[in-house]
């Protein structure tokens, strides 16, 4: 029985192999493994996602074969051998091929699930040197990826044989279009990467929050002294009254209402009334159902229905009819209009909330460095972190760092507060470093979602075709706080109209309170949708008209001199005609194909082909949305890029460099990219609103622009010189007169640098008036997909067979990048149509709720339209949340051609498939 | 306090002393586990060589209990168990597959245990342990509702008994599920048939799963089936009535109407690959 002695201690000598050495470590035997390979032998390459076998990102080969490590007991590896990420380069040569297959094809993009995908994929192909696809696809279909939609990781699984990969260095000013592998790529397949919840200071506390379990609730606190004498290990327990700045805060400043702990009363569950802190073991102990705090339940409002009828209960007791903000975009009299178009369609979609689901849950620490305090977490937005947190605090911005690590995952979640106040103000009152990492639970009940929708729209053509007007009404469920709810307001009203022109046009959209989860920005602000309820009132038009889909669309494609419906002439770079134009071929192929199919259907099999177009604006809706880059000259010739657009996984580190070097006229590899730290970087605005590329880009763009102006002015050489960067020194030539600068003579500035440039660039638009005229944006990414599906009439299954995207994406500064994102985009564009709904208080997990998996994305064939914008940086415009609107509204058309059917509630899930064709009796799929 | 055994004897000998918890594969275990940490004692039975394997016998095929899906996958078995097969495929990923055992999704007794319904088809029985003795309990019995089994907390559930009366029948199983991997059935149905010379249905055995607190076979198909030519279009003899027998609820996942409606096409199916 010596097994059974040697393990009945709480802490427990463990002896097992990992990756090739002999670990004998002490731990509790019953830990996860996980938590024991990163908490105890540092290998933080292995992820945890979820904590419950859901996501794989914990995979690590056990004797040779993967296991999810979250859900063994550190004792079960007793005299095993373990591999990890960090450990698979010893396993053979295989793995430093298939790590650059990875980064050649752009396989990892946030990063927080390549250790887990890199790990199977080991494991398949040790055994099987020449997988099939659907073999790949079983290896890695317990992996779950947010970012990537899977394609370019299996692709760069099946053919890590194929290639000898070589180094790619662009040549001089021709990184601007290169298929550069990213730069910040190694560290995400080594495992190295640093996430949230990847560091923290020896010793750091940790600190866990009190959630509200009720939608609503009163609550009170029991004997909280008590509570911390009883619990060894406490340090402390901070409630509202412990802020000792403002107990608020919001993305948006004029709306900010969300209180870091409620104040007698919660508005929604999840939400927070208090945390403890205190040694980490301890408070990780701590059955938290056992915190002293009562609650009183109350009736709460969990539907727009509800807090909008007469006499409901206020959320916020200053926003009368629970309404937060009302959008508006009127152009013409369109009642008048529809009155007399030739035909009309009608319809109304509805939709629920949609978790972002990022693999990395929100983590990250804090620590008092006299009197500032540094933060380090997972962000979209550092410098809107710094301002809230020091108005919490009540310390000046200056006082507040913040280091941004890797972000595994953001969709516009990780722009809002999650983890920062809490490890904030507890290192601030405690004087000690200070740790949070959520789980996945309370990520999911706790941070923002996409708004559920309900929209109501009538459309109206005449007979030749044109579109002559949209009404358009929306109410959005924006939740307990604002969060970004008036943007999504604000933002639908300017984009309902889709790409097209629309001569007499209503828009109306309200954000509405409940007490559920705030609704806030994921990929799209309401955009996504917007045009799953406006396209496929489109294609009820064009069926009206017996017009061509794809040829309406064209008929009335938005061009350079047609007016928005916010009049707004866009000018040059109007590239959605060329997207549907690009689709045409694939289009007709298909629609003959498919009806091909149907027609010797004789099983429940039926196909359907279907088309949808978006824009999108870059930035944010007529307010100001700067950026600066600084670039500096290091005396030993290398650049030094201050980039403070945070890289999400959507590759904004390496694009944003491509364009510099470019316009610096320098080679690429001599760049030295300085991270968005508060302390060294400056503002780079938030990454959000597709603005990256296009606000970032121009800024880096300008920056590496002056810094080669000022070298050529030192130089005394005319513009059309040529600089070649080399150790420690400049050779310019200028025709046939050369110049040297040596640098090391030079003296530096603060930062260390011979020469620095800093520019800022802030995209021109103007205020909307009343009737919301003006000029929202001033560039707009323009975009179409076509979906093929195939559908099982008496399951109500969907299955998406094939995408076509195309974008104008004005200038594809990194074509892989750019597939990335409409592939990614693509991903959680099937996920909407298909299967992806958040409930409240049910199936906060990742088993219930679904995202796809790799065995759910089809092909998806990107086609790249470059119509130069005028204003973005060697042309280019946003990709990051144009990627996603298009594809939810194709499928859902295609579902229609497939059958005739139409789901008005979101997500068109097998059962409400399977409702809707039953009511539409169609033949062939009755019931018994 | 957490005990590793690495004999039977000793395993249940720890189970009789200590109220405590047992732990296999884990796959059910951890995420039940949640943010807490176990508060009762733990038998974890993984080191116990004797619940691995599986044999056969003169009358009867022996799972041990801590059987991998994946070890189920690998192993020589005759066609009656492609269903048992079909289930294992699908059950999570291969992470999930390489650690969780057939006991442990048995007495896990989730009503979306996918292994379930292809056992039922199997006539199959459980064999529990205690410190007192072995009994065999029909897994038709074992399984009282969701998450409810008849096992006693001093019992080890140690093998799984598949008799050896219909090894050559054809044996299918279907899962739905709202995407490929990595999900929980809405609806599954496993179906084993065995035809007599003529090629009539000499027996039939058809189960659901996901569709009621704990899986079910349909006996009266059953009855209305055998005797009949197994030939093509035996699908359309399948009728709503059939599936009456099933009490489906509505959750996340699906409405309790689409469940019932799926079942019967899923039966219809599986009918129709094991007559062909
Ligand atoms: C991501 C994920 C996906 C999943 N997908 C599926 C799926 O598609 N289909 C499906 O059916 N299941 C699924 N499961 C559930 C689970 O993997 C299976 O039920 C598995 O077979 C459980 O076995 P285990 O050994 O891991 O059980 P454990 O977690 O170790 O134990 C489960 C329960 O059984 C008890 N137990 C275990 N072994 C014995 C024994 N020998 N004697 C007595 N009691 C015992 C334990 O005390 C515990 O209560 C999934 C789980 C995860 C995490
Ligand atoms: S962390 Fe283990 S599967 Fe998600
Ligand atoms: S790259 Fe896969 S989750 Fe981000």
């Amino acid at each position: 029985m010596a097994t059974i002695e040697q393990l009945t201690d709480v802490q427990a000598t463990i002896g097992f192999s990992v990756n090739g050495s002999v670990a004998s470590i002490t731990a509790s035997p019953l830990a996860r493994l996980s938590r024991t390979l990163r908490e105890e032998l540092g290998l933080t390459g292995t992820k945890v996602g979820c904590d419950a076998g859901d996501c794989g990102a914990c995979t690590v080969l056990l004797d040779g074969e993967p296991v999810c490590a979250c859900l063994m007991a550190t004792a079960q590896a007793q005299g095993c051998e373990v591999t990890t990420v960090e450990g698979l380069a010893q396993r053979g040569p295989l793995y430093e091929k298939l790590q650059k297959s990875f980064l050649i094809h752009g396989a990892a993009q946030c990063g927080a699930c390549t250790p887990g995908m890199l790990v199977a994929a080991t494991a398949l192909l040790e055994r099987n040197q020449q997988p099939t696809e659907t073999e790949v696809m079983d290896a890695l279909g317990g992996v779950l990826c947010r970012c990537t939609g899977y394609r370019k990781i299996i692709a760069a699984v099946l053919e890590v044989n194929d290639r000898v990969w070589g180094q790619n260095t662009p040549e001089v000013g021709h990184a601007v279009g290169d298929r550069l592998v990213r730069l910040d790529g190694q560290p995400k397949v080594n495992g190295t990467e640093i996430y949230g919840a990847d560091e923290a200071p020896a010793g750091a506390l940790a600190v866990r929050a009190i959630r509200c379990p009720f939608h609503r609730a009163r609550f009170q606190f029991g004997d909280l002294e008590a509570y911390i004498a009883q619990h060894a290990g406490v340090a402390a327990i901070l409630t509202a009254k412990d802020v000792p700045g403002e107990n608020r805060y919001g993305v948006i400043s004029k709306f900010a209402d969300q209180p870091v702990f409620a104040v007698e009363e919660a508005r929604f569950r999840g939400e927070a009334v208090a945390a403890v802190v205190g040694k980490g073991e301890a408070v990780e102990k701590l059955d938290l159902q056992n915190f002293p705090v009562s609650w009183k339940e109350l009736p709460p409002l969990t539907s727009i229905d509800n807090a909008l009828a007469p006499g409901a209960p206020l959320v916020h007791l200053d926003r009368k009819e629970n309404v937060l903000v009302r959008g508006r975009v009127v152009r013409d009299d369109v009642e008048k209009a529809l009155a007399e178009a030739a035909v009309t369609a009608e319809a109304e979609y509805e939709t629920g909330f949609v978790e972002h689901a990022c693999i990395e849950p929100e983590a990250g620490f804090a620590r008092r460095v006299g009197d500032m305090v540094e933060v380090q977490a997972c962000t979209q937005s550092p410098y809107m972190d710094r301002s809230d947190i020091a108005q919490i605090l009540g310390i000046q911005p200056e006082a507040v760092r913040i280091i941004p690590t890797a972000v595994g995952g953001g969709f516009g979640t990780k722009l809002d507060l999650s983890v920062q106040p809490f490890v904030a103000l507890a290192a601030w009152r405690l004087g000690q470093p200070v740790r949070m990492v959520y789980s996945r639970t309370e990520s999911m009940i706790s941070t923002t979602k996409r708004h559920p929708a309900r929209m109501r729209l009538k459309a109206g053509a005449n007979r030749d075709g044109k579109i002559v007007a949209l009404d358009f009404h929306a109410d959005f469920n924006t939740g307990a706080y604002s969060s970004w709810g008036p943007t999504v307001a604000a933002r639908v009203p300017v984009h309902a109209s889709g790409p097209y022109y629309v001569p007499h046009y209503r828009a109306l959209t309200r954000a509405i309170h409940t007490h559920l989860v705030p609704a806030g920005a994921f990929r799209g602000f309401g955009v996504p949708q917007t045009a799953i309820a406006q396209e496929q009132l489109y294609d009820e038009l064009a069926d009206r008209l017996g017009m061509d889909r794809l040829e309406f669309r064209l008929l009335n494609a938005l061009d350079d001199n047609t007016p928005t419906v916010t009049g707004q002439v866009l000018g040059e770079g109007v590239g959605i005609r060329a997207c549907f134009e690009a689709l045409r071929p694939r289009w007709l192929a298909a629609r003959q194909e498919t009806a091909a199919f149907n027609n010797n259907a004789t099983g429940p099999l039926r196909r359907g082909v279907g088309v949808a177009g978006m824009w999108y604006g870059c930035g944010n809706t007529s307010l100001p949305n700067p950026s600066t880059m600084r670039v500096g000259l290091k005396p030993d010739g290398r650049i030094a890029l201050h980039q403070g657009a945070i890289d999400i996984g959507q590759g904004s580190a390496t694009v944003v460099t491509q364009i510099c070097a470019d316009a610096l006229g320098c080679p690429i590899d001599r760049f030295d990219l300085v991270s968005g730290d508060t302390s060294i970087t400056p503002d780079c605005g938030k990454t959000s609103a597709s603005r990256q590329t296009f606000v970032s880009g121009k800024a880096a763009f300008l920056a590496g622009k002056a810094l080669r102006r000022e070298i050529l002015r030192r130089a005394g050489a005319c513009d059309c010189a040529k600089i070649s960067f080399q150790n420690g020194q400049l050779e310019i030539q200028d025709g046939d007169r050369q110049h040297k600068i040596t640098l090391s003579q030079l003296p530096t500035e603060h930062h260390g640098y011979v020469l620095t440039a800093e520019a800022t660039f802030d995209p021109p638009t103007k205020p909307l008036d009343e009737d919301g005229q003006g000029i929202p944006y001033a560039v707009f990414g323009f975009g179409a997909h076509l979906a093929e599906i195939e559908v099982d009439i008496e399951l109500g299954t969907v299955k998406v067979l094939r995408i076509t995207a195309a974008h104008d994406v004005g200038r594809a500064i990194n074509p892989t990048l750019i597939e990335g994102q409409i592939e990614g985009g693509v991903a959680q564009g099937i996920g909407m149509a298909l299967m992806e709904e958040f409930f409240p208080g049910k199936g906060e997990n990742l088993h219930d709720y679904l995202i796809p998996s790799a065995g759910d994305i089809p092909p998806v064939e990107s086609i790249l339209i470059e119509d130069q914008s005028p204003i973005g940086p060697f042309g280019a415009k946003g990709i990051g949340e144009q990627a996603v609107i298009p594809t939810a509204p194709a499928i859902l058309n295609a579902l229609h051609d497939a059958i005739g059917v139409r789901v008005h509630k979101l997500p068109a899930t097998p059962d409400r498939v399977r409702a809707a064709i039953l009511q539409a009796g169609i033949a062939g799929a009755q019931r018994g | 306090m957490y005990l590793r055994p690495t004999t039977l004897d000793q395993a249940v000998d720890a189970l009789e002393h200590h109220r405590a918890q047992v732990l296999a594969g884990g796959t059910d275990f951890y995420p039940a586990l949640g943010e807490r940490l176990p508060s009762t004692p733990v038998v974890d039975i993984t080191a116990v060589a004797e619940l691995k394997g599986i044999s056969v016998h003169e009358t009867f095929f022996r799972i041990g209990g801590l059987t991998t899906w994946s070890e189920l996958l690998a192993a020589q078995l005759p066609p009656c168990f492609d269903a048992l097969k079909s289930a294992a495929r699908e059950i999570g990923g291969v992470q999930i597959q390489n650690r969780g055992t057939v006991a442990g999704n048995l007495c896990n007794a989730s009503p979306a245990a996918d292994s379930v319904p292809p056992l039922l088809a199997l006539d199959a029985e459980v064999e529990l342990v205690s410190i007192g003795g072995r009994r065999g309990v029909l897994l038709a019995d074992f399984i009282v509702g969701s998450r409810k089994t008849l096992r006693r907390a001093d019992e080890l559930l140690t093998a799984v008994i598949v008799p050896r009366v219909v090894e050559n029948a054809r044996s299918v199983f279907l899962k739905l599920g709202a995407r490929r991997y990595l999900v929980i059935s809405i609806a599954m149905v496993a179906i084993v048939l065995a035809v007599d010379e003529q090629r009539r249905i000499r027996d039939i055995r058809i189960a659901v799963g996901s569709c009621s607190a704990r899986a079910q076979r349909l006996r009266e198909l059953e009855q209305f089936l055998t005797g009949r030519p197994a030939q093509a279009r035996l699908d359309a003899l399948v009728m709503p009535e059939h599936v009456k027998s099933l009490s489906p609820i509505d959750d996340v996942r699906a409405t309790a109407a689409y469940r019932s409606d799926a079942a019967l096409i899923l039966v219809r199916r599986a009918l129709q690959m094991c007559a062909s």
